[in-house]
Order: structure tokens, then sequence, then C-alpha cells
């Protein structure tokens, strides 16, 4: 039965196409969509996270993401015993093709930090912007207008957390759109999408259905670097206080 | 990538803001600082400036018009700069600068310069023919009354000018300080006393300027330096200097003293990377060596030839070591790891779009200025403008 | 009359300025994007033109559309959790193309490893292997079905 619905499928390539959008897509339309009925962030569950790098290639795939620039990284971090200030961090090209194996450290802890845009709803980058060709829409995102940008990198100075460069060819800045494009068809990014573990969640925090909800009343979460005061939206679970 | 040592977050390993950042506080340093040379005999009543008060305005001037060049070769869409005057974003620094930098140099100093020279003007599109008449023609606006109340009502407008220059000057280039100081994000550049340091350190590079410059042409002109001038600008310098100094180390001290989390990272880059740069260049060389000579030439009573070279050594080292103060603020703040667990290299190309040829020509380029303005609006008291040589 | 004619001159410098500032608005009504502002200081237009990008990954919902016998032993399995796409890569263009643009066979020995090679940096709960000592060179997919790789009483050889 479910193979003769594949086959028939096969044979009529044009209906394959109408398929997409009434099966994958009851979501995926696009006018249903409302700004105003959302608010994204996301969830990085720190005991999820094998480190494999998918997250990373995902991105690089879905957004054209240039060589040696990243919309999200992996770090790798080696925290021995009390020193929480002095951690040995690696990401070797972003983690995009994972990490070494590591011997095991009786006397330290090691884990894995995926970054990304924390889309922050105080966001110190858009501030800054001379012209306002980045900015935060009314869903949540922080977003870059690549066709008024004047490339001064300003806002690349402003961001705490190292997200965002100038694209070596279109010379605007650029950084993560929490995929935008998808988000807005009802997909979830493509990091969440590639996640193998579920370590990244896609998460709408004005929609009261999200699991979301549950978890962070269930959990004790952090967002990074909480005294620069940004508001940022992704939230890490079992963050270690060495995490920069 | 080369040059990184520790963790670097991946997008940090490059540097964004490059050597054309360091000329622009650079250069409208100096536009600042020559600014308040002008207004002390003006508004301050100091006589014995008086034989650099043009010079001054038209330094400024030569300095002003260069400034936004830096930036434009650094923008990665420069034909796009406009936006910054039609849709400017309020709670952008960057963007305020824009009209400030604007109301500086119509409002403020074209203004001024005009309003102080007209009446040469007026005389030169009498005296001179060709192309130079019609440059001095347009520059009256059509309008040729110099009679004794036009400018004396001039002068007095210009005393106004003047007036609301000072602060002008102050907000132009604490405007560049603020662009540094208010980002949360660099505790390299996160300080109050960001706009303050960068005042009064502009003053002593602008007024440094000012007086090399002085020297320089007189000497050139075959004239004689007028000392009792130059003696009251080397001990506003020196007294600027002072202050600007202790602001220094008073940031450096509360740094010290408060140890916060970024202590550690940038206590290493200032003992490593930036150590020839800033204790070697800007402290030690450009900072209390020239403090010293000058403060020689205030309690020792040296002779004329010896103040003249304290005076010489102590302005071009007051030039580098506030140009390396621009470096290692700028520069400096992009070497460490916002994770504050590592370090980065600044590698300065020879002929890109924003390499060293392009940041030498930007800094050669106000002197052509200068030399072009000098020509048309000569500020000498002892030439006169009733009898300019023909085709000057 | 008179007094006028002294001063004459400063209006002459201040009418350039209301020029410069009449022209400056006008240029300004034209060059500024429509949208500017709608929603704040920024192009709304921008938005739609940055929710139109292309995609790459179809996502899950349109693989299992198709393929829902493969869903139905994947969702029993240890790897129900695990997009297709996570292992078989960006398939927006099979989606929209099945006859033309077919996915790649997969090798196993590259692509299990990805996660499952051990590292004392992984969670200690996530199933790790040497794989040069636990497989010895055997093709993973000779006694795992990447889709349901638990081996259990039964065996999925």
């Amino acid at each position: 039965m479910k193979t003769t619905r594949r086959k028939l499928l096969i044979l009529l390539p044009a209906a394959a196409v109408a398929w997409k959008y009434v099966l994958a897509g009851t979501p995926e339309q696009a006018p249903n969509y409302t700004m105003t009925d959302h608010w994204w962030g996301m969830l990085i569950d720190i005991s999820k996270c094998i480190g494999c790098g998918n997250c990373v290639r995902a991105c690089q795939t879905e957004n054209d993401v240039p060589d040696g620039y990243f919309r999200t990284w992996v770090e790798l971090y080696h925290r021995s015993d009390w020193h929480l200030e002095n951690p040995i961090v690696i990401s070797p090209d972003g983690g995009k093709e994972g990490f070494p194996s590591m011997k095991p450290d009786p006397d330290g802890e090691y884990f894995f930090v995926p970054k990304l845009c924390n889309h922050c709803a105080d966001s110190p980058c858009t501030q800054v912007c001379p012209v306002g060709a980045t900015f935060i829409t009314p869903d949540g995102v922080v977003l870059i207008d690549q066709t008024y940008c004047l490339g001064c990198a300003y806002c690349v100075q402003a961001c705490p957390y190292g997200c965002r460069y100038i694209h070596p060819t279109k010379r605007v800045a650029d950084k993560c759109t929490l995929c935008y494009h998808r988000i807005t068809k009802g997909l979830t990014t493509a990091c969440c999408e590639n996640c193998p573990t579920g370590a990244r969640q896609l998460a709408d925090l004005k929609n009261p259905n999200d699991p979301i909800h549950k978890f962070l009343n269930t959990h004790k979460v952090q967002v990074l670097k909480p005294q620069m005061a940004t508001g940022a939206k992704v939230f890490y679970n079992d963050l270690d206080g060495s995490v920069r | 990538m080369t040059g990184v040592e520790g963790y670097m977050y991946p997008n940090e390993i490059r540097l964004y803001w490059s050597v054309l950042i360091v000329l622009y506080p650079y250069i409208t340093g100096l536009v600042a600082g020559a600014f308040i040379l002008a207004s002390l005999e003006r508004i301050f009543r100091v006589e014995a400036v008086k034989p650099t008060y043009r010079l001054a305005l038209l330094t400024a001037m030569a300095f002003l018009l260069d400034a936004p060049l830096p930036l434009l070769f650094h923008l990665g869409h420069p034909e796009r700069a406009w936006e910054m005057y039609f849709t400017p974003h309020k709670t952008s620094a960057m963007a305020m600068f824009g009209y400030v930098y604007l109301w500086y140099l119509m409002a403020v100093l074209t203004f001024e310069i005009w309003l102080d020279y007209r009446r040469d003007i007026v005389l030169r599109s009498q005296q001179t023919k060709g192309i130079l008449r019609v440059i001095y023609k347009i520059m009256t606006l059509g309008s040729s009354n110099i009679s004794e109340r036009a400018l004396n009502i001039d002068e007095r407008v210009g005393w106004l000018v003047t007036l609301i220059g000072i602060p002008s000057a102050f907000l132009l280039h604490g405007y560049v300080g603020f662009i540094f100081g208010s980002l949360k994000s660099n505790p390299w550049w996160d300080s109050p006393l960001m706009p303050v340091v960068f005042i009064f350190s502009a003053m002593v590079s602008g007024i440094a300027a000012v007086m090399l410059f002085y020297m320089l042409l007189t000497k050139m002109r075959h004239k004689t330096i007028d000392m009792r001038c130059v003696d009251a600008i080397a001990m506003y310098m020196f007294y600027i200097f002072i202050i600007d100094f202790s602001l220094e180390m008073l940031d450096l001290v509360h740094r010290i003293y408060e140890a916060n989390e970024s202590f550690r990272s940038l206590n290493f880059l200032v003992h490593t990377k930036l150590y020839f740069s800033q204790i070697i260049l800007q402290i030690l060389i450009g900072t209390i060596t020239p403090l010293v000579l000058l403060f020689i030439t205030q309690v020792v009573k040296l002779p004329e030839i010896a103040r003249k070279r304290m005076y010489t050594v102590s302005g071009i080292l007051a030039l580098i070591g506030i140009f390396a103060m621009r470096w290692n603020v700028v520069i400096g703040g992009q070497l460490f790891s916002k994770s504050f667990l590592g370090y980065t290299s600044y590698k300065i190309h020879l002929v890109t779009r924003e390499g060293l040829l392009v940041a030498l020509g930007l800094t050669m380029l106000p002197l052509i200025f200068l030399w072009i303005l000098l020509k048309l609006l000569p500020p000498w008291e002892d030439e006169g403008a009733h009898a300019p040589a023909a085709g000057d | 009359m008179n007094g006028f004619k002294d001063i004459e001159h400063l209006f002459r410098f201040a009418g350039l300025f209301v020029i410069a500032i009449l022209v400056f608005l006008v240029v300004r009504g034209f060059i500024v994007p429509k949208s500017f502002g709608e929603y704040g200081h920024y192009r709304a237009a921008a938005i739609p033109q940055i929710a139109a990008l292309p995609l790459h990954y179809a996502g899950h919902q349109a693989c299992i559309s198709c393929h829902s016998d493969i869903q139905a032993v994947k969702s029993k399995g240890m790897h129900a959790g695990v997009n297709c796409e996570a292992c078989h890569g960006a398939l927006e263009k099979h989606v929209l193309d099945p006859i033309n643009v077919v996915p790649v066979k997969l090798n196993t020995a590259v692509l299990c490893v990805r996660c499952h090679a051990a590292s004392a940096a992984k969670p200690k709960s996530f199933p790790q292997v040497n794989a040069a000592e636990h497989a010895n060179g055997i093709a993973c997919e000779t006694c795992h079905n990447p889709h349901s790789p638990a081996i259990d009483a039964g065996g999925t050889k």
C-alpha cells in the first residue's frame, strides 16, 4: 500500500511537486504566517550534544555560509576540576568536521557548547547600526537587510558573542537568521532539523503549546553572558560556569 | 589560521576594523585640537597665540576634509554611505556622528573661516586675474561689502561661532570616543572615560601639529618665529598633556585595581602583543618623554634655540604617541577574544583597499589640502592681504 | 534699510544653507525606500525578501509523506529522533524532482562514526564504539540496520 503510493508519485512528477505543498506543507502556507503570533528562540541541551558537527554543516549548506566564517559553531570545553576561569577550548573549523577523540580525564570535565546568534530582545548589534540595516522583527528574529548594509562592521564589534562577521564577497554584515525562510514556512531551522540527538530545539515562546515551556519550567537553564543583559533568547540547559 | 593563541571565537580571528579606523580618530582629533587652539585666541583672549589663529583654522579644515575618507575606504559599500544621512538610526553613535561632522564642517569651520577671511577674499577677488579671480568671486557669494560696520558685525558673529565651535569640537571628538566607549561587548573600549581621554589627547595632538606647522612654515618663509607665541602654545600643550596623561593613568589604575573578569586577558595582551605600541611607544616615548622635555622648558630658563628644539621634539613625539594610543585602542581592542581565552594578530597588507599605501596616502592628503588652503587663503599677518603677488 | 546692507552677506551664507537643506529633504523623499519605518527603523520589505530565500533541507515531514515505510521502521528504533536529512543530506531538490534527483547511497563506514566514534567528551549515556576494535573493518550495516540499529533477539541482519 505504502510502496504503491511511492511508485505512483514517481510516475507523476508534476503531482510530486504538488504533493510537497499539500502534504508537507499545511504549515508551509506562508500567507498564514502572522509575525505577531510568534516570538522565536532556541533551546540547547548541552547534556545531549555529541559534537558531531551536523548543525554546522547543515547551516553552511542551507545558508551558503562562506568557508572560515560561521553562523553557528560548536566548541569543545575541557575544564579541569575547580579551575572555572581557564578552560581549554577548541573548535577546529567551527566543529564542522567534528572533533578529535578525547581521552578520559578523571580530574576534569568535557562538554560541547553549540553557539549561534542569541536573537537578543535588547540586541546591542541592532542598537549601533547607523542606518537601520539590522533589526529585530516583530517575531523576535534579528535579521540583516543586506541590500541596505554599509559594511561598517560596527555591529560585529558590538556583538558580545562573536556571532557576526563581514561576508568576504558580499562585503556586508552576515549572521544567523534563525533560518527565517524555514521557520516562517512551518519548518524548523537547518541546525535543529539535522541535530541527531535533539540537543537543539527551535522554540516559539509565544506559543503556549510549544514544549519549550514545559522544559523551561522543569529545568535550570541559563543564557550566555547574562551580565551583558542582552535579552538573549537561546537558552542553555546544563551550562557550565566556565563557558564564555 | 595564523597568529592565533588560545581560543578565539571563529569569527573573531580576522580583524574587522583596520588601520584606516586608527587613522580616523587620529585625524578628527587633530581637527578638534587645532580648533581649540584657535579658540584660545578668540574666546579666551590669549593674545600670544594670535600668529597661529588662522593657521590653526586652516589646519582644522584640511584635516576635517580628510577625516571621512578613511571611513569611506573602509566601508564594504561606500556607495551606500548616504544612508547615514537619509535614515540615521537615532540609537547609533555612528549615525549621529555623520550629522555632527556636517554641522562642524559647514556651520562652524567653513562659516568661521569665511567670516574671518571675507575682507581678504573680497580684496583678492578685485586684485587677482583669471581662474583665481573666479574662485574668489564665488567665495564672496556676490557680496563685496567690506565696510567697517560689516566687518565689525563679522567679528562679533565670528566670536559667537567660535563660542559654539568649542562645544562642537568637543562633541565631534567626544563622539568618536563614545563610539568605542559605549560598547559593552568590548571591555578594552567600554569606559565612560573614553570620550574624555579622546578629547584631551586630541587637544594635545592638534596643538602639537599646529605648533610644528607654524615653526616649519615660518622657517620656510624665512621669517622669524614668534617665541612668545610658541612658548605660550608649548605651555598649553604641557598642561593639557598632564590632564590627558592623568586621565589615561586613572583608567589604567582603575582597571588594575578593579581587576574584573577581563583583566587577566587584557593584562596579558598589554605585556605581549601591545607591549611595544602601548608601553614603549605610547607611554614611554610618546607621553613621558615629551612631558619631561616640556617640564624642563617650563622650569629651566633655556636659550631660544634649545627651547625650539625641545618643542619640536616633544611635538613630534606627542604626535607619534597619540597615533600609538589610537592604534592601541582600535587594533588592541580586537586582538583578544571576547571569550577572554585567546589572542589573534593583525597583519597589515601593503596594497589592499585598507592597506598601508592607502593609509599613508590618507595621512599625506591633509598636507596637500593644507598647502592649497595656504595658497588660497594665506594666514600670515606679516604678508598682508593688500598686495598679494599676482598669480600667487 | 541701511542696517540690512551690512548683514546682507550673512543672509547669503544662510541662504546657501537653506537651499542645501531643501535639496536634502527633496532627495530624501525620493530615495528612502517606501517600506522604511513600517515596523521600526528598517526596511520592512526586507523581511519577506529574507523569508523567500530558497530551501535546501526539505524537512522531516516532506520525507515521511512519501517514505512512510521507512518511517514505520525508524519510529520504533533507537534512531526515531534522527531526521532523515541528518544522514542523507539536503534533499529539497529530490522532493521537487524525485525522479531525476536521486540521493546517493551512503557509506556507513564514514557516516556512523561521525556520531558514534568513542570520545570522553561525549555524554556517557550516548552509545559509542572504537570502530577499529568493534567492527574490525566490517561495514556497520552488516549487523545494524541504520534505520533501527539495535540488534534485538531476532537480529536484523
